[in-house]
């Protein structure tokens, strides 16, 4: 298991002009598979176009009490960059403005950041329709000081996301490391208690799944009905939906890829698994990702490749709805993991 | 020159038996597809099945391809490895079970 983030390691990975070069070469510079950009002009859907905003998905920082082997993130303890309060505060400015219906905090573990509570307050008071928070779930038993993180959730209806990468102690710790299975157990019974993800509950409680190796997801349905019977049998836990998440060949996946000598075969599953009817759906045409310091992306994924999006508006202090829409949205091989079988997004299938 | 009977690239062209007789290749892969579809088994037994017939026919593409399906559903080594049992145990059962052939001979040329 990982206990440092590339970035702590020094690997040329945490580099991530590096990660773009190996994303770019090989088995692409060659012709053996097409780009992400010849791919999508077989069907006509080059440029790929930003559409309406409808989620605004805010990461408040890489901090982490995990350091999963999978992380696109490259999260972790040792990570130090936080959202000031002061960003959060523009954030909030345009969540005010802005008709986007989803609000979505990431990190990281968003609860890490020290104006995590403060911000998700003043957000609620906002109004906006969906309010959700990923959180990994081991969190709530880190430490005494976030044991009523459900009890906050609550008061502030927001809707919980949260990574489960199998109903089973084995996969879900070799993933995600010992003692996580355990502990996210604890955390969903005591979402379960107060209401979260029970049947017919507004509390809602939604799980990500995304595979424990180099191998896509299966049927999205089809999991979720076998995760809802093995946790309600074996733990008692219900949730609502389950999100089924491919993993993105980037930063510690994409280490992880190579180390383990799966890169090409990977690459080759993904190209073949590409799907046109998805890339009409993927999430970058109706999000936009902020990072940390208020820089806006396309997506968390190109905001860890560090692809700002292509506007004249690059933060957030100078969002404006008409310089974003309709932006040219920036891609890259990596997108080929957004479009493989029924698609992939933050919000699970999207074909 | 190929220089091994198998190649796991070769996997990724099983669609291009076709070419050489596309009426039967297809007529072959519709009733593949159809075979692995929800019915009266689900999809995930199906795929324990086909998995241990895999190994019962020693196909490398085939256990290639059913191991990577079953990582997809979300089934266990555990579960693949006692599904392999299921082939073992038929497969060693059939070879002991002649033994009753070898009996019988046994006891009808012996004095
Ligand atoms: S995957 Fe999530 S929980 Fe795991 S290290 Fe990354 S941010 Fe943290
Ligand atoms: S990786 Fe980002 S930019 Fe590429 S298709 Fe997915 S959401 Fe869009």
């Amino acid at each position: 298991m990982t206990q440092k983030s590339l970035h702590k390691r020094h690997s040329e990975l945490a580099n991530s002009k590096r990660q773009l070069e190996i994303l770019s070469n090989g088995i692409f510079q060659n012709g053996d598979l097409p780009t992400f950009k010849n791919k999508i002009a077989e069907t006509n859907q080059f440029p790929l176009k930003a559409k309406k905003l409808e989620i605004l998905q805010i990461n408040v920082g890489y901090m982490c009490n995990q350091v999963c082997e999978h992380c696109h993130v490259d999260a972790g303890p040792d990570r130090k960059e936080i959202m000031t309060r002061e960003t959060m505060q523009q954030c909030l400015d345009v969540i005010e403005k802005t008709g986007a219906h989803t609000l979505d905090l990431t990190g990281g573990a968003p609860e890490m950041n020290p104006d995590f509570r403060w911000f998700v307050e003043e957000a609620s008071k906002v109004g906006i329709k969906d309010f959700i928070v990923r959180s990994n779930l081991t969190i709530i038993r880190a430490n005494k000081k976030y044991y009523d993180l459900p009890e906050f959730f609550k008061k502030h209806n927001v809707h919980v996301v949260s990574s489960m990468p199998h109903w089973t102690r084995g996969k879900t710790d070799k993933q995600r490391g010992d003692g996580v299975f355990d502990k996210s157990i604890k955390a969903l019974q005591d979402l379960n208690a107060i209401g979260y993800g029970m049947p017919n509950s507004n509390l809602k409680l939604d799980l990500v799944y995304n595979p424990s190796g180099a191998f896509l997801p299966g049927n999205q349905a089809a999991l979720e009905k076998d995760f809802k019977k093995a946790l309600l049998d074996d733990f008692g836990i219900q949730f609502h939906n389950l999100f089924a998440i491919t993993n993105l060949p980037i930063s510690r996946f994409l280490d992880y890829l190579i180390a383990s000598e799966n890169y090409e075969d990977y690459m080759y599953a993904l190209v073949e698994a590409y799907n046109p009817a998805a890339v009409t759906n993927v999430m970058c045409t109706n999000t936009l990702s902020v990072s940390w310091d208020g820089y806006l992306y396309d997506c968390d994924f190109n905001q860890m490749l560090e692809l700002p999006v292509n506007s004249k508006a690059k933060h957030i202090s100078e969002y404006k709805e008409q310089l974003l829409e309709g932006r040219n949205i920036v891609i890259s091989q990596h997108c080929y993991g957004c479009t493989a079988g029924a698609g992939s997004s933050c919000q699970g299938s999207v074909a | 020159m190929q220089k091994t009977y198998y190649d796991p690239s070769d996997l990724k062209k099983f669609g291009k038996i076709s070419d050489w007789n596309e009426e039967l290749g297809s007529k072959f892969f519709e009733y593949y597809n159809s075979v692995f579809k929800e019915g009266a088994l689900s999809e995930r037994e199906k795929s324990l099945i086909a998995l241990a017939v895999a190994h019962t026919i020693q196909c490398p593409y085939c256990i290639d391809a059913y191991t990577g399906d079953g990582l997809q559903r979300g089934i266990t080594k555990e579960e693949m490895m006692e599904a392999l049992h299921v082939a073992g145990a038929i497969r060693g059962g059939a070879s002991l079970v002649h033994g009753v052939q070898m009996m019988n001979k046994v006891n009808k040329l012996e004095m």
